[in-house]
């Protein structure tokens, strides 16, 4: 008898579980897929386009590449943001954004960061080939887009071949920041944004030029068969808005135009 | 504390309970047809069951999608019948840890019901009993610390999942942020602060409940 007493209170808990969250969510609402590093500039303007139209933003972060493969499998999406042109061109081709809506909206730079506080003689990406720089971490030139844009700027200053031997292969560009705030590389290569986010462990050496590698630019686009274009395109509105791209500024993005 | 960190734990606590008592409830019948009857593609079937604890849980994730998202063989009839899908809801979130954590149980328990002495078993049937109460009776009480061993695994293994979750819940703060998706938010974002924070939480309530789970188990043993 003592089992089914249990039993019974255990389903009962679970009906009251299930129970609070039946009638939840009829408010107007419109979702968000944006990429992980768009998560603090996001919210805030997801807070200011809640004051101003009425409807709830609710996010779903990230890596662009996972975002896209929800979209596919038909995850209910209103707005896509991508922290890479690959993916966005991938869910374009496949017919699952509304093409007319798409366009970039931020831009990032390239930068090289060391510990802070390290002894170095590091002045710039030519002294990467200096014999005190041992390690030098950046992302997996295969799948991290900032990895490609690393040695985009290697080759720009003619130093990839010389340096090869100190790379360190992070699976993501995050991996890169914690290789370097922990003292584990002398030296990495991250996005401006990133290094901005740490900024109390590592120190910015170089800010990469725009003519060393292709333009790091983010898209944003409305997903097809979304429950309220209007309200997708009112938000991409505000992201490129005066006040949206002030808000993507102070988290250390640059304009993309 | 901040209701954000409030409403992960809740959740993730939610999430695992209810996978739980799924996998109890399906995993015990599979593990028992799986250890006492002998028919083709058993092990077939075995092997099919502990794929996803092989499998990286994104893989898992992606599987689900195609199985249940709205564009999904399965997710799509669902979707057209009543106008919902699983996808980006906490159901997603039960969905995927109770897929992942269901191998842990199905081992355990098959194992423990293999080892039960068949003298007892053949007993019981000599006696009279039926294959439901023989199984009730004398297998499954025989076989309880295998039970309850799995229990235990499938809760914690139901609490830290993140791959698959990531993947068909979506990570939607304050509606399927469960405490790993949290961490992981807040690391990507750079609030090294809270995400230090979380990671205390989580392993303080995740070693409770091993410990609670492990003193009970020794009273009812």
């Amino acid at each position: 008898m003592k089992k089914i007493g249990g039993l019974v209170l255990f389903m009962a808990v679970l009906c009251w579980i299930i129970s609070s969250y039946a009638f939840a969510g009829s408010t107007k609402e419109i979702t968000i897929s944006a990429a992980i590093s768009l998560k603090n500039a996001f919210e805030e303007i997801g807070k200011l386009y809640e004051s101003r139209q009425g409807t709830t933003c609710v996010f779903n972060f990230g890596a662009s590449g996972d975002l896209m493969k929800q979209i596919a499998g038909g995850a209910p999406v209103d707005v896509f943001a991508s922290a890479a042109q690959k993916d966005m061109d991938e869910a374009d081709k496949q017919g699952f954004i509304i093409t007319a809506t798409r366009t970039n909206f931020a831009a990032n730079s390239v930068v090289l960061i060391v510990p802070s506080g390290a002894k170095t003689s590091l002045k710039n990406f030519e002294g990467l080939g200096a014999a005190d720089i041992k390690k030098i971490a950046l992302g997996n030139p295969k799948t991290v887009p900032a990895g490609r844009y690393a040695e985009e700027v290697f080759n720009f200053y003619q130093i990839l071949s010389a340096i090869k031997d100190k790379f360190i292969f992070a699976e993501n560009v995050r991996q890169v920041l914690d290789y370097v705030a922990r003292g584990e590389v002398d030296a990495g290569v991250v996005y401006a944004t990133d290094a901005a986010s740490r900024s109390k462990e590592i120190e910015i050496i170089a800010t990469a030029p725009e003519a060393s590698h292709k333009p790091v630019v983010y898209p944003i686009a409305a997903v097809k068969g979304t429950k309220s274009e209007a309200d997708a395109r009112a938000f991409i509105s505000l992201v490129l808005s005066h006040e949206g791209q002030k808000i993507l500024q102070e988290h250390g993005f640059r304009s993309s135009k | 504390m901040e209701s954000s960190v409030l409403f992960s734990i809740r959740l993730s606590l939610q999430v695992a309970t209810v996978s739980t008592a799924l996998i109890i409830l399906t995993g015990i019948p599979v593990a028992y047809v799986l250890a006492r009857r002998d028919f083709r593609g058993r092990e077939l079937i075995d092997v099919l069951f502990t794929l996803p604890l092989v499998l990286p849980p994104t893989v898992i994730g992606y599987y689900l999608i195609v199985l249940f998202g709205r564009n999904g063989f399965l997710g799509r009839f669902l979707y057209d019948w009543t106008g919902w899908s699983v996808m980006f809801t906490w159901y997603a979130a039960v969905l995927a840890s109770y897929v992942v954590a269901l191998p842990l149980m199905i081992k355990t328990t098959r194992a423990a019901i293999e080892s039960v002495d068949k003298n007892l078993i053949n007993a019981s049937y000599t006696l009279g009993h039926t294959e439901f109460k023989t199984a009730w009776k004398v297998i499954l009480p025989l076989a309880k610390r295998g039970i309850i061993a799995g229990t235990v695994l499938s809760f914690a293994r139901a609490m830290g999942e993140f791959g698959a979750t990531l993947m068909l819940a979506g990570n939607l703060p304050g509606r399927t942020d469960t405490m790993p998706l949290a961490i992981y938010s807040l690391a990507g974002s750079g609030e090294w602060t809270r995400a230090h924070l979380m990671v205390v939480l989580m392993t303080l309530t995740s070693g409770g409940f091993l410990y609670i789970a492990n003193r009970y188990a020794k009273r009812i043993i």
